[in-house]
């Protein structure tokens, strides 16, 4: 998968944990928590979901390495 | 798995409450109340039993808040500080001629200027009430209706965001505060006015009997509900941190509970500060790593979490807390919602000593049941009431109840008369007074004790839901859910979740003209997320062409949980029209 379409495709998931969010207006560094205001569960509901799209497992410890799209990119990247 | 975890000798005589047995016995208020000074006059403020009194008796160096900021900024307050900032917030509300009795929201992040604003405010004479900051803009607005706020405490961003687009329909609002240096135009940012304010302020002498914090809680059936409780509380959260948490002056305290919440105001700012610890307060939200690093390298003593944290530190493993040293932790404590005998038993394995669970609600105003540092601990219990606590598990009969045996299940029960009980539901009397029956106060939760004593939590004897440890009202939800054009009816339930304990789930009816999708269903979720914030919208929406009810057109949530979970449908002789 480019770069790309992984952006595309966690921007799919994130959307459906949090459909309040417009993924058109989401910035490539904005925090998951602090910026689109997801809480711990729906952090949790994201990893999962994460974990069926691109069948990696992220353990707890690497949450902070999915916190906005583009750290996510460059870490399922090199996960898948 | 063991049935019990007991303490040592040396364990037990290093606890605040050594002998528990005998603390019971030898128990009372006048004693309890030699934790507080109050004045000579009879007057008693919880703002000066927290900070000055300490400053004035010699403690003023001592720190009080050591805070850190989301991109580990550090800063540190003394109690020095502490009583200046205060002062400084007492006189921005003054200046803005607000009065003793006048209520003050608070709705902002774990920032210092919060834990000053909360301790000015009472010093002020005023009402202090903390609002969840994630909330979404619809509780909010219902929570400062009830409670005809006349001062908001806020961030730009939290007021652009939630706030701005109906501030003009609360009519009781006088001042609007934003923290920082800038702030709209109908606004006062807050920074220029501490600095021009005055560090002196002559506390309020107000009596043990006024009103101090107004804590909103959910109910089954309407609104929210404002739970009053009075400055002498004081006695009650200084007394109950000192015994069941360990708080003794000096001690680093790390209570990780937001203030927008009860456990975060009455022991995340009151009873620590009248205890005299210092406070570690982290502004970000839970990280598995940064938790860990804090508890280290603050060398923290005493931490109060609750069981979804705790539950994910689990799940991570051994392995994720092996880096790490916490070899400085004293004492650990859970609230919210049981904690299950795995968890016990696993941070008793990982962290050197195990969390121990209590029990309390906003309307108890602090912890009534717990585990103690001196009690042999059965995993799974909430432990036993704290001497000057009377507790009881009760069955209702025909307007009065019934004392239950041990070992028998029904509904946990309070004799009242302690501090920090609730004076009143705000504006809702009667509400109030339905609480109670026989002078037992009724909690709603059912429970059982066990022949030695132990409490045992069983679950909710109402349709409240108990989701990471927040207690969510399904009727405010339903509410904002039926807001929406495509919903008809709506009923919420609290589901099984391991990590929250329970979820959020609603069954949704659509109106004519709308047919059931995913994208519907994101849609409405979405909607609701919006009105309600995340930690109140259903993470789960289904589509139903009619809910179970009732011949007066009730929604029988009962039911739809109990098909949920698979168990018995119980009495349904009033169902009128079912579920399809």
């Amino acid at each position: 998968m480019s770069p790309n379409d992984i952006r595309t495709a966690f921007l799919e998931e994130l959307v459906k944990v949090a459909p309040d969010i417009e993924p058109d207006t989401v910035g490539d560094d904005d925090h998951i928590q602090e910026d689109l205001e997801l809480d711990s569960m729906d952090v949790l509901n994201l990893v999962t979901a994460l974990h069926v799209r691109f069948g990696v497992d992220i353990p707890e410890r690497d949450y902070p390495q999915i916190a906005t799209p583009a750290l996510a990119v460059t870490y399922l990247a090199k996960a898948g | 798995m063991p049935d019990e975890i007991t303490k040592s000798d040396e364990e037990r005589a290093g606890a605040a409450m050594p002998d528990f047995d005998e603390a019971r016995l030898s128990f009372s208020w006048d004693d309890a109340a030699t934790l507080v000074d109050g004045w000579p006059d009879g007057a008693l403020n919880i703002g000066y039993e927290a900070v000055d009194r300490h400053v004035e008796q010699g403690h003023g160096d001592a720190v009080a808040l050591h805070w850190i900021g989301k991109d580990d900024t550090r800063r540190q307050l003394t109690y020095a500080d502490m009583a200046v900032l205060s002062s400084r917030f007492a006189n921005v509300l003054k200046k803005h001629g607000l009065e003793p009795g006048d209520s003050l929201f608070a709705l902002m992040g774990r920032v210092p200027e919060l834990y000053a604003a909360a301790i000015g405010t009472l010093k002020a004479g005023m009402v202090f009430t903390p609002l969840f900051s994630a909330f979404g803009p619809e509780p909010i607005r219902t929570r400062m209706e009830i409670g005809n706020a006349t001062v908001l405490l806020t961030t730009a961003a939290l007021y652009k965001r939630k706030i701005a687009a109906w501030r003009d329909q609360i009519s009781s609002l006088k001042l609007v505060l934003i923290a920082g240096n800038e702030a709209p135009d109908d606004c006062v940012a807050l920074g220029p006015a501490l600095d021009a304010a005055s560090p002196e302020f002559e506390t309020v002498h107000t009596r043990p009997e006024d009103r101090a914090l107004i804590h909103f809680t959910s109910g089954t059936t309407g609104k929210p509900k404002g739970a009053v409780h009075v400055h002498q509380a004081v006695v009650y959260h200084a007394y109950s941190g000192r015994n069941a948490l360990e708080l003794t002056p000096g001690t680093i305290y790390w209570c990780t509970a937001d203030p927008g919440w009860v456990t975060g105001t009455s022991y995340g700012i009151i009873a620590p500060l009248v205890n005299r610890v210092t406070m570690i307060v982290d502004e970000a939200e839970f990280d598995l790593d940064r938790w860990y690093e804090t508890v280290q390298r603050e060398k923290v003593e005493v931490w109060y979490s609750a069981p979804t944290a705790i539950r994910m530190m689990m799940r991570a493993g051994d392995a994720a807390a092996e880096p790490y040293v916490f070899s400085s932790l004293k004492f650990l404590a859970s609230v919210g919602e049981p904690l299950n005998p795995e968890a016990v038993i696993w941070s008793h394995r990982v962290f050197g000593g195990p969390f121990h669970d209590n029990w309390w609600q906003t309307e108890t105003g602090g912890i009534m049941i717990a585990n103690t540092s001196a009690m042999d601990i059965r995993p799974g219990s909430m432990g036993k009431p704290l001497p000057g606590i009377e507790a009881g598990i009760v069955e209702r009969e025909n307007g009065s109840v019934r004392e239950c045996e041990s070992g028998e299940i029904g509904e946990l029960a309070l004799r009242p008369g302690w501090p920090s009980m609730m004076r009143t539901y705000l504006h809702e009397q009667a509400r109030y007074d339905k609480c109670f029956v026989d002078d037992w106060y009724l909690s709603g939760d059912l429970a059982m004790k066990d022949k030695d004593g132990y409490y045992w939590f069983v679950g909710r004897a109402d349709d409240l839901i108990k989701s990471s440890g927040h207690l969510i009202g399904p009727f405010e939800v339903e509410s904002a859910l039926i807001e929406h054009d495509a919903i008809a009816e709506a009923g919420v339930i609290g589901v099984p979740d391991e990590t929250a304990g329970e979820i959020v789930k609603a069954y949704v009816v659509l109106n004519p003209g709308f047919e059931a999708s995913e994208q519907l269903e994101r849609e409405v979720r979405g909607h609701a997320r919006k009105k309600l914030g995340p930690a109140v919208a259903p993470r789960e929406i289904v589509f139903r062409k009619t809910l179970p009810k009732t011949r007066s057109g009730k929604i029988m949530r009962r039911l739809l949980k109990a098909r949920e979970l698979g168990l018995p449908e119980g009495d349904i002789s009033t169902l009128e029209t079912d579920e399809t």
